[in-house]
């Protein structure tokens, strides 16, 4: 027990500090779509920090002017729970032959709830520790990350058989003819690899599986299927990503007094504070970060608001300006940018050649 | 993403304005094409929303499932689209062409038409292939009997979505694709994917395109929000009157714009080799229509292993083709093969027109010319070049030696210069010409030999079964 006290402690520890940022309002948690979110783009100080305190992230993107789109489609909603309920009706009995799990018990720890943490988080660990053969739906889990320990959560099953723990998730999207959505497959195994990580932490790599298990319906139907997909690869991606992150706790200490996300603020002083924060704004942030829209528009007349590639091909240079002025010649290149001048120049003389031909 | 493209991309943010990244149009556009949006409904596989279509700008035709998730609805939505798309595809198989093949010695017949149907953006497409995956191995008898046309637009749909996959194939175009062939945006290609979006900076720029962003979607998928204020309320009311009225609000901007989009392309002058192009399209539309007429089996779930491979070839062949045609057909792609070193454009210096080779057994003609370039070239001796203006003629390289301002290149020619030991007029370049060469080549390169698919080897799986496809689901 001393160690979930302990825990629980530095969990404190770090509210402390975050409570003072985000103000009166509850704090959001963090889940396996943010963990996944903040290790696509571990330069972002910004959503960094936001994520740790728990601001709400689509409020305030909302209270200074930039909404973005991140709403759920009730139908989608509904479909997924529908086939949710579907699988896990009668004692899991479609589940279970879908996974071919038909020995062991079924045990939910139930809802997310703040006020149920620890209790929840004991009882993941105990049943997990006898190592029964079994399904547990909802166990509380925890994952350090930038020097934080953050509950994630819990929307998965485990299931353990023999020695090995397997991390199962229900995925509403279809599989037709073998084939998925390749980017709701790739979103999956990284959520999957997650949970296999804050699994491996708590019981040892050995116990936990790399194999996960994806439910899906298959084809055209609400027919369930079962999918292995070897994580391995997102969990080494993962790891590194996460021992990569800057420590949240040195940087929100390192801010101001006067900065706070508390959302009644006026804008001005929300807008100063967010600015504190400095931001690696990239074209993925739209569809993964509250936050983008505001970002994008600081980042206008920046080559990373073109993507990845396009400012890999104009050689890494900061701003559009700077582009067009080298390519022009009107600027002469610092030593670092004389590779990319000379292509630059090439490019435009070409393009100039061949549009007034 | 060439540095070419990138540059346009920061001229056009520069500019808050699109920028042209061709000179010509490399895409046929059809005189009757036929437009169609679909709409799907979140959370479903496939299940079909709405669609908007038609071959004539000013009347829509709109079709709408009110209960998306009962089959009997979906299957009758499937029913009227076929009743519209079909008649429209088979009204090419009219009028046909001789063919000369075998070098003359043998035609075939091809239709001289074939359609062309047009989506909003890839997305689309994708929906339009999976909607044809649910229907095409539908019965018409059984349990759940489907009208004839299901199946078959099933597989119609089929054919079209996988001639898409085929590298400058116009069956089925995306307007997205298309004119980000055309155009670059000072956005990112993600944003690009909005249809609202990327036309906006071409007509009307930047501050329009940030304002299209929050308007309609150009499907399939509908915007969450939509869906849970205003399309939810109407589905559990079964209100399908106001249903079909606010859909139709809601796709007739993307109509609209798809077909400016047409008119936009239609105004660009053609490439030259974009009607060689279509030629490939109406062959393949010609052997479909044969096949539905002859046997009529669906296409399978899987290609076999004999007929994976032999697929895998022509797309590469013709990834490969569509590559060298559009840099031999437009200046401004040519200069990214410039621009990395695979094509220079040079002034030929010193012309031997009438040099002739005669250590071999016949005495051939082999002029020899001297080209002066500034550009980069990364050529090594004995390569084989050729020049857009000549495409027939390949030019080998002799030698390359710097000079002080530059390159000299001397190559041998071979071909096109007609049968006799003295070339024809005009085709070897003469002193003072400005020719352009690169590496790459139109020849046609012949793919590997594949057996017979009754002969597929165990290692590949065997011999494919047949028909155990045709099972309904």
């Amino acid at each position: 027990m001393n160690q979930i006290d302990g825990l629980q402690d530095s969990a404190d520890g770090l509210r402390g500090s975050a409570d003072r940022l985000r103000g009166s309002a509850p704090g959001k948690r963090h889940n396996a779509r943010t963990v996944a979110a903040l290790t696509g783009n571990p330069g972002c100080t910004r959503r960094a920090v936001l994520d740790a305190a728990g601001v709400d992230k689509v409020r305030l993107a909302e209270q200074i002017g930039f909404p973005g789109a991140f709403g759920q489609s009730r139908f989608a909603l509904a479909r997924g729970n529908a086939f949710e309920a579907m699988l896990k009706a009668d004692d899991c009995a479609l589940l279970r032959s879908t996974l071919g799990a038909y020995v062991g018990g079924y045990e939910d720890l139930g809802v997310d709830e703040e006020d149920t943490l620890s209790a929840r988080h004991s009882r993941t660990r105990a049943v997990l520790a006898s190592g029964a053969e079994g399904l547990l739906d909802h166990p509380l889990l925890t994952l350090e990350v930038a020097g934080q320990t953050v509950f994630l959560e819990p929307d998965l099953i485990t299931h353990q058989t023999g020695e090995q723990l397997q991390v199962v998730e229900i995925k509403s999207f279809a599989v037709i003819d073998g084939q998925a959505d390749g980017a709701s497959v790739s979103a999956a195994a990284v959520q999957a690899a997650v949970y296999v990580l804050a699994l491996r932490q708590l019981l040892g790599d050995d116990r936990v599986s790399h194999d996960v298990v994806l439910v899906c319906p298959e084809n055209f139907s609400m027919q369930p299927v079962a999918v292995v997909l070897d994580v391995r690869k997102q969990l080494s991606t993962l790891r590194r990503q996460l021992s990569r992150l800057a420590s949240v706790s040195t940087l929100i200490d390192a801010l101001p007094d006067t900065v706070s996300f508390d959302l009644a603020q006026p804008v001005p002083a929300l807008l100063a504070s967010i600015d504190t924060l400095t931001a690696r704004y990239a074209p993925e942030c739209l569809s993964t970060c509250e936050m983008s829209v505001y970002c994008r528009q600081q980042a206008s007349g920046r080559t990373a608001v073109l993507g990845r590639p396009v400012r890999e091909s104009l050689g890494g240079i900061e701003t559009v300006d700077e582009v067009l002025a080298l390519a022009s010649g009107a600027a002469s290149p610092t030593p670092a940018q004389v590779e990319a001048a000379a292509l630059l120049r090439a490019a435009a003389t070409l393009r100039d050649e061949a549009l007034n031909r | 993403m060439s540095t070419l493209v990138a540059l346009a991309r920061a001229q056009a943010l520069a500019a808050g304005r699109a920028q042209p990244i061709a000179t010509v149009r490399h895409l046929h556009v059809h005189d009757r094409p036929l437009v169609l949006i679909p709409l799907a409904m979140a959370g479903e596989a496939n299940a079909p929303l709405a669609a908007l279509l038609g071959t004539d700008p000013n009347s829509p035709h709109l079709l709408v499932v009110g209960q998306p998730r009962n089959r009997d609805e979906r299957f009758a939505f499937t029913a009227d689209l076929a009743a519209t798309v079909v008649p429209y595809l088979d009204s090419f198989a009219g009028e046909t062409e001789a063919v000369p093949v075998d070098r003359g010695r043998d035609v075939r017949h091809r239709f001289v038409h074939a359609p062309q149907v047009w989506v909003p953006n890839p997305g689309g497409v994708d929906f339009l292939r999976l909607l044809g995956r649910s229907t095409r191995f539908r019965r018409t008898d059984g349990d759940y009997p489907v009208p004839a046309s299901v199946p078959l637009l099933g597989q119609w749909l089929t054919f079209l979505a996988s001639s898409a996959e085929v590298p400058g194939s116009a069956l089925l175009v995306n307007a997205v694709q298309a004119l980000g062939l055309h155009w670059a945006t000072g956005q990112s290609a993600a944003e690009d994917a909005h249809l609202g979006s990327l036309f906006a900076w071409i007509i009307d720029g930047a501050q329009a395109a940030r304002e299209a962003e929050d308007g309609p979607v150009a499907g399939p998928a509908t915007d969450p929000d939509f869906d849970n204020r205003v399309l939810a309320p109407l589905i559990t009311t079964n209100s399908s009157p106001q249903m079909t009225e606010v859909l139709r609000e809601l796709l007739m901007p993307t109509w609209d714009r798809m077909w400016q989009s047409i008119a936009l392309l239609r105004q660009w002058p053609e490439g030259a080799r974009v009607g060689s192009r279509w030629d490939g399209d109406r062959d393949a539309y010609s052997a479909f229509v044969t096949h539905l007429h002859e046997e009529g089996t669906p296409q399978p779930r899987h290609d076999g292993a004999v007929a994976a491979a032999g697929r895998l070839q022509r797309l590469e062949n013709a990834a490969a083709r569509y590559a060298v045609q559009r840099a031999f057909d437009d200046p401004l792609v040519m200069a990214e093969h410039r621009l990395t070193g695979a094509a220079f454009s040079g002034v030929v210096t010193l012309a031997k027109a009438d040099r002739i080779d005669d250590t071999g057994k016949r005495p051939v003609l082999r002029p020899r010319i001297m080209v002066a370039t500034t550009e980069t070239v990364r050529v090594e001796p004995g390569a084989s070049l050729t020049s857009p203006a000549r495409p027939a003629q390949k030019a080998k390289v002799i030698s390359v030696t710097p000079t002080v301002s530059g390159t000299d290149v001397v190559l041998e020619l071979s071909g096109g210069m007609g049968r006799k030991l003295v070339a024809e007029p005009g085709s070897v370049p003469e002193i003072g010409e400005q020719m352009l060469l690169t590496t790459l080549s139109e020849a046609y390169r012949p793919g590997a030999s594949l057996p017979d698919p009754s002969d597929t080897p165990w290692t590949h799986g065997g011999p494919p079964l047949h028909h155990g496809d045709v099972s309904a689901e």
